[in-house]
């Protein structure tokens, strides 16, 4: 461990930054709300959080590809304004060139640098030893597995000897074994110091990946984005998975995650709070229905502990909160302590037929999802029975950006289709109450 | 692998020459004398072309094809120095953007032969008693058919360019110069070159019709392919125009070997998908000179000079640079300026039209074009009927077949870059013979060249049709109508807009020269705005062309936005397949 030369200054320091991006309604969304952190020479941080949490903004924030709105960023003392040398990024969809070779994608951060070809020629040979790629020097992008790939994104990287490397889900564009391959492979350099780098910034929503490789892991909460809790990991490398301290810190990062910032998640208060502005993320019916069986069957007979679930799924802890959170708004379930439980609800919908799940559905919908509740009464209440979306639409971007906006409305359409509420007519962009499938047939 | 090795599997591979080497010099000195010889000859002054007329013998054939070609070459060089600047300074600024983009919509729909009238004059003036400046024109003419939708593929690419590869290159300090030739230009290449192609396809069209024009008194006649044909129908020389088709099916047939295939077959690798496809194109032409040693041995200096100009570390100027600050609203009083500019501008060159064409023309003027606008409107809709009910069957029947789709593809795309106009006198020579009646048979004229489009579309689009839903449909029993209207037709439905719009566009350009036609003294005509701006041309009445371009712009500018862009948008919104 290098720790002792590495462990003095302050690489990045964020001071009180902000930053919100302008909504569909004319009013600014703040996504990052007054967030703080500091990074020190030899440490390797992680921003833990759901998708929406802003985490991936203050990454490029500090990577000087977005600027804050307002707060301090500071790269060695410096603010940050445009990309500060000495920072390089490793991108989640990898970002190379498919015209250059491995190597000219290599070689290109340090073209820009300026630096001359007999050197450069050098250094990113040197960097593709380093990350494993030999042979591989004269294959485009396109001939190279994901893994492979994300090893020319290290390498391109690496080689411009940045003190700090920014990570941006590195390893979520790729499956399980190869993404843990890159992951130890990369902590091995690490801890043997082989990685001309001085400290490691990630982002992540895979909280087993936090645990295993970070020595600090900074918990973001969503809407707006904050810095909710931060934990150290003082467990030596290479980490053990099955280590028992280890599991305690993952269950217990699981509960912080699965908690709202300020009050806790009673489905009252959550409701009061937003009505119609509610974002909903789209999840299909079909997921929803057999999460609830898995849930319902053994070995969870109705409490679900959230990393076993995960692991039984196969699903990242970003995805199982986020189901976990469909179910909770519908109230067929609730997360308590870490852990998913089935309510009383959600226990009956496991035990009905097709046509009954839909009705319990509809009427789920209807008491808890305030615009399920609107869409409903304005159709029930106009003579003609239709609605354009554009009306809805107007009223959800009062609340949430265009994106969100859409997103809640394509959740609105599949989920009502399924409860069989009211019909819909993408050509025509309107809601109506009559049932298009009988309607056509007897013409 | 070390640096070591490196080297020394480049020495290995070094000089000896070998017989490609041989081979792809004598080509490429070939290309080189040729370059040069068909340059001399654009020095001469003007009268020199009086004094050598050109001439049916088809020995000169060669010749006068050579320097066909040079103008298409030099013409496609100007587009693509033009795509870059025009469509880099759109794509970079915002303030640009709102002007150059509407004006690129417009002059794509500015009926080609038109503008010839203007720039014609306008060089001869620059360059005034030599045949540079009728060169220029012609050049220009050809420029103006090329440089359009190639700006356009360009501009949308960049502004499509993949956010990661956007923020990589940041992250990396790549200057905004060394973005450009990294990010911007490979990663557009692709949709430029396959424009790049059809705009030579429709170029030999252009070059063609420009080579021999007579504005008011001035008749210039330019050596080439073009003003051969020219002359024989004034000499009424049947066996001429074969020798001249001739010709030009086997420059056409050598452009596209020696040349795009080349380059389609090197471009491949700029194609923006993560992982490997099927078929990469391929070309003999590349292969042979991937094969040569020595001469790629005289590359590596280019490459290498490419590599430090693309290198070179020049910043954007400031008003080219998009704004980097957050929330840092652009500043509205220099956008009010800045509209005031436009504003004023284009109310100056609103009153200066008017006032040059109100001197001269009465309203009924006006009416005359419009009416002849609509005839002409009227022709373009019944022929693209006509085309589509006999090339969507026969091309959902070939296309059906990979086999003979393999074969008959590439002779689609070139009878679709062959220009119909060197056989028109053909045609025309069979109306004058029966006396047919030349409103209604000069028409097809218009669609000959253009149908083509419509063709290898639909094949293409009944090549891609998926093997499943066809199965899908043959153990549904669908078949007969029913097949044809649920199953292929929605199948292929986005593959015929494509094609029907460039037919329909190239259409309203080809009614100029389709709609009056000459046999030796006989001459032909239909009423329509075609033959209405070219009588104008003829007559050097310029007040009477600015206004029957201006409809025929119009006219085509209100049918694409009316009717194929919707079209279009139906189809990629809910008929494109995958």
């Amino acid at each position: 461990m290098l720790d002792q030369t590495k462990q003095q200054s302050t690489l990045i320091d964020i001071r009180g930054v902000s930053r919100s991006f302008p909504k569909g309604s004319g009013e600014d969304l703040l996504v990052l709300d007054k967030v703080d952190l500091t990074i020190r020479s030899g440490e390797i941080v992680g921003l833990l959080g759901r998708s929406g949490s802003g985490k991936s903004t203050l990454l490029r924030i500090i990577a000087g590809l977005v600027a804050p709105s307002s707060g301090k960023a500071t790269c060695r003392g410096e603010t940050i304004e445009g990309p500060p040398n000495g920072v390089a990024m490793v991108f989640q969809s990898f970002a190379l060139f498919p015209w250059l070779t491995v190597l000219q994608n290599v070689e290109l951060g340090l073209e820009a640098l300026g630096i001359e070809a007999a050197e450069r020629r050098k250094r990113a040979i040197a960097a593709i030893d380093l990350i494993g790629l030999d042979g591989f020097e004269s294959a485009f992008p396109k001939e190279l597995s994901g893994g492979m790939r994300q090893r020319v994104g290290f390498a391109r990287a690496l080689v411009v000897h940045p003190d700090l490397l920014l990570m941006d889900e590195p390893f979520s564009a790729l499956d399980v074994l190869t993404a843990e391959t890159l992951r130890t492979d990369l902590v091995d350099l690490w801890i043997d110091g082989r990685l001309p780098i001085k400290s490691v910034l990630m982002v992540t929503h895979n909280i087993e990946e936090a645990v295993l490789m970070c020595d600090r892991v900074l918990v973001f909460s969503s809407n707006p984005g904050r810095v909710a809790a931060e934990y150290k990991v003082d467990l030596p490398h290479p980490r053990n998975r099955l280590d028992p301290v280890f599991r305690q810190l993952v269950d217990t990062l699981y509960e912080r995650m699965t908690q709202r910032p300020t009050k806790p998640p009673t489905m009252e208060n959550m409701q009061a709070n937003v009505g119609v502005g509610l974002v909903l993320d789209h999840v299909s019916s079909n997921v929803l229905s057999g999460l609830i069986e898995t849930l319902a069957a053994e070995p969870y007979n109705g409490h679900a502990d959230l990393p076993v679930l995960a692991g039984q799924l196969q699903l990242e802890a970003d995805e199982i909160l986020h189901l976990g959170e469909s179910l909770q708004l519908l109230h067929f379930a609730q997360f308590k302590e870490g852990d998913l439980v089935l309510t009383e609800a959600g226990k009956r919908f496991a035990n009905l037929e097709t046509d009954a799940r839909k009705k319990l559905f509809a009427e789920h919908l209807v008491a808890f999802v305030p615009v399920m509740g609107l869409i409903k009464r304005v159709l029930d209440e106009r003579p003609s029975h239709t609605a354009p979306a554009a009306r809805f639409r107007n009223e959800l971007e009062d609340y949430m950006s265009e994106e969100y906006a859409d997103e809640t409305l394509k959740t609105i359409v599949s989920w009502g289709r399924y409860a069989e509420l009211f019909a819909y007519d993408e050509q025509s962009e309107t809601f109506s109450l009559e049932n298009p499938g009988v309607d056509e047939g007897s013409a | 692998m070390t640096l070591q090795d490196l080297r020394i599997a480049v020495l290995t591979q070094a000089p000896r020459p070998n017989i490609w080497d041989l081979v792809a010099l004598i080509l490429a000195i070939g290309a080189m004398v040729l370059i040069v010889y068909g340059g001399e000859q654009t020095t001469l002054p003007l009268s020199a072309l009086e004094t050598a007329p050109v001439s049916l013998d088809p020995v000169h054939l060669p010749v006068y094809a050579l320097r066909t070609t040079l103008r298409m070459l030099l013409a496609i060089v100007c587009s693509t120095v033009f795509t870059f600047i025009y469509a880099a300074v759109a794509a970079k600024s915002r303030r640009a953007e709102m002007v150059l983009i509407p004006l690129l919509d417009i002059l794509q729909s500015v009926p080609i032969l038109g503008f010839l009238t203007f720039t014609v004059v306008f060089f001869l003036n620059l360059f005034p008693g030599k045949v540079l400046g009728a060169e220029l024109a012609c050049v220009f003419a050809i420029f103006t058919s090329q440089a359009w939708n190639m700006t356009f593929s360009m501009y949308q690419s960049m502004r499509n360019v993949p956010k990661d590869l956007d923020e990589a290159t940041k992250s990396f300090h790549l200057s905004g110069w060394q973005r450009f030739w990294r990010l911007d230009v490979p990663f557009a290449m692709p949709g430029l070159i396959w424009n790049a192609m059809m705009s030579m396809s429709g170029g030999w069209f252009f070059v063609v019709a420009s080579e021999a024009i007579t504005v008011g008194n001035t008749t210039v006649t330019l050596p080439g392919v073009g003003s051969y044909v020219a002359t024989a129908i004034e000499k009424r020389d049947l066996t001429a125009i074969g020798y001249a088709i001739l010709t030009m099916l086997l420059v056409i047939i050598a452009y596209d070997q020696l040349l795009f295939r080349p380059i389609v077959a090197w471009a491949d690798k700029f194609r923006f998908e993560q992982t490997a496809s099927g078929d990469a194109p391929t070309s003999w032409m590349l292969d042979l000179f991937r094969r040569t040693r020595a001469l790629r041995t005289l590359t590596l200096p280019f490459a290498a000079l490419n590599r430090t100009f693309s290198n070179l570390n020049i910043e954007w100027p400031g008003a080219l640079r998009l704004p980097a600050k957050a929330g840092a609203a652009p500043s509205r009083v220099i956008d009010g300026l800045w509209f005031a500019i436009v504003g004023i501008a284009t109310g100056y060159a609103a009153y200066k039209a008017y006032i040059y064409l109100s001197a001269s023309l009465q309203p009924s003027d006006v009416y005359d074009a419009i009416r002849d606008g609509l005839i002409t409107l009227l022709r373009v809709i019944v022929l693209i009927a006509l085309a589509t009910l006999i090339w969507v069957p026969i091309g959902v029947w070939i296309g059906l077949r990979p086999k003979l789709a393999e074969r008959v593809q590439p002779l689609a795309q070139f009878l679709a870059a062959f220009p119909a106009n060197l056989a028109f006198p053909v045609f025309v020579f069979i109306i004058v013979r029966y006396g047919l009646n030349s409103n209604v048979w000069l028409s097809p004229l218009m669609i000959l060249g253009t149908q083509w489009y419509i063709l290898f579309n639909v094949i293409a689009g009944a090549s891609a049709f998926p093997s499943d839903l066809r199965e899908a449909a043959s153990s549904l029993h669908l078949a007969g109508w029913r097949w044809w209207i649920k199953v292929i037709l929605p199948g292929i439905f986005p593959y015929y807009v494509t094609g029907a719009i460039t037919a329909s566009g190239g259409s309203w350009n080809a009614s100029i020269v389709a709609e009056v036609a000459s046999w030796g003294d006989t001459h032909l005509s239909a009423t329509g705005l075609g033959a209405y701006i070219a009588k104008a041309t003829e007559a050097g009445d310029f007040p009477r062309v600015v206004l029957g371009i201006t409809i025929m712009c119009i006219l085509v500018t209100l049918t694409n936005r009316l009717f194929w862009r919707p079209l279009y948008a139906f189809g990629e919104r809910r008929l494109r397949l995958g």
